[in-house]
């Protein structure tokens, strides 16, 4: 079974308004190819879930800087000058998650339970609007699962069946959005052959990939 | 005690190097926490973590030998020790909130006699977000805020923190270029002060109520 397309497949699989998740940790780790489709399709309303709004030329934060999202549910829009200046403006919605919170309510909707259980952000602004519990004497918030319509993954290495591995630190959300969106689509610096990835160091089982795009890097 | 931006970081570096203990996970803040790495004792052990996904984290790589796929939290090029590991946010997080890190050491905003630690807004002016500050004060075993003593004149140290919190009642300690505090039930306890300040200017320096330890000690630095 072979999932490797070109990036024309890609473009018809994203539209305007969409939910999408995408992997990095400021830049570490993003499909940058896909950034560049979107770019060049100037989607709009996009509602974009990830780490971080990274820098603006770079990653996630070309796509802020060129208007594609309205909202950016994430822990950190700070390297990202322009993250801050359209949330001033009014033009991009920003919901700020704890790191820590926002991986494990994408887990969450990817592992099929209900919510997260955590104490993350007790006594702050985040718990405005959420609901406590009170479990063996201390108190939690519990927070809603995240899922996409489409995941955007970074992978260092692929194969034809989508069996995933990452190199280093930019392994970060990609594993983990993989589970949450109902098209997960991969862009991968090398495509190797079935076969070539030993099953033992496959991050992201092939299963849960349905496209892989061919990175250049 | 006047001292500029730079002595003033390498104090506060050194003297919280010296609360590190061999063998302990300790995580480093992005800025004048990341700088303890350079003053920890030798024969002192401690595995870094980077949040974005590694313990083991290495110094610095040569010019020319970064490797584009390992970063830290702050977005630079690093290195892994041969020890070290790579793996995911949900494991990173579950290594921070699940209170294997024994020590996170952060910057702050402001921080208050209760422990309460201000780090990630200051409304209508910056927004950068919290990041994983919040997992890391609410998750690690003791919390230690490393910070110049005051911002321009102003006083950091509160009866309470103004600004919306990172974290309530987390802080353990806290350790400027004049003091090393401790949060305590009665209150912060002044524990050490710098040679080249006194107990006044201390006082002078912080609003929140201080108690003086009974066996103030002068930083050995």
């Amino acid at each position: 079974m072979n999932k490797v397309v070109d990036y024309s497949v890609i473009k018809s699989l994203l539209r305007d308004g969409m939910t999408l998740m995408i992997g990095g940790f400021l830049g570490c780790g993003t499909p940058e190819g896909i950034i560049d489709l979107i770019i060049e399709m100037d989607l709009k309303n996009l509602t974009v879930i990830c780490n971080d709004t990274s820098f603006v030329d770079k990653g996630i934060g070309k796509l802020i800087a060129n208007g594609n999202a309205k909202k950016v549910i994430t822990s950190h829009i700070g390297t990202n000058s322009e993250s801050g200046k359209r949330m001033n403006e009014g033009s991009l919605e920003v919901e700020l998650s704890p790191q820590g919170t926002l991986i494990e309510r994408i887990r969450a909707a990817g592992s099929g339970l209900g919510g997260v259980i955590t104490p993350t952000g007790v006594g702050t602004l985040v718990e405005e609007g959420k609901e406590k519990i009170l479990l063996n004497g201390k108190e939690y918030l519990i927070e809603m699962p995240l899922k996409a319509d489409v995941a955007l993954v970074y992978a260092s290495k692929v194969d034809p069946f989508g069996n995933c591995y990452y190199q280093g630190t930019t392994r970060n959300f990609n594993p983990i959005i993989a589970l949450a969106a109902d098209t997960v689509i991969v862009e991968a610096e090398e495509v190797v052959e079935v076969g070539q990835l030993n099953p033992e160091v496959v991050m992201t089982p092939g299963v849960l990939v349905d496209y892989i795009v061919k990175g250049d890097f | 005690m006047a001292v500029d931006a730079k002595v003033a970081k390498e104090i506060i570096a050194k003297r919280v190097a010296m609360e590190l203990k061999h063998g302990q996970l300790v995580n480093l803040g992005i800025g004048l926490p990341t700088l303890v790495a350079n003053y920890i004792p030798k024969d002192v052990y401690v595995t870094l973590q980077s949040e974005n996904g590694m313990v083991g984290m290495g110094p610095t790589p040569e010019a020319g030998k970064e490797d584009r796929h390992i970063t830290n939290a702050g977005g630079q090029y690093v290195t892994i020790n041969n020890n070290g590991a790579f793996f995911d946010t949900a494991m990173s997080f579950s290594l921070i909130r699940g209170g294997h890190v024994d020590i996170t050491v952060l910057g702050a905003l402001e921080v208050d006699e209760k422990g309460n630690l201000s780090n990630w807004i200051i409304p209508g002016k910056l927004v950068p977000g919290m990041g994983g500050a919040m997992d890391l004060v609410t998750g690690a075993k003791k919390v230690i805020v490393a910070m110049q003593h005051t911002a321009k004149g102003d006083l950091k140290i509160k009866k309470a923190c103004q600004l919306p919190l990172t974290a309530k009642g987390q802080v353990d300690m806290i350790v400027t270029e004049l003091a090393v505090m401790e949060v305590t039930e009665k209150g912060l306890l002044l524990k050490e002060i710098h040679k080249e300040t006194t107990v006044d200017e201390v006082i002078k320096l912080t609003e929140a109520d201080l108690i003086i330890d009974e066996n103030l000690k002068v930083m050995d630095l």
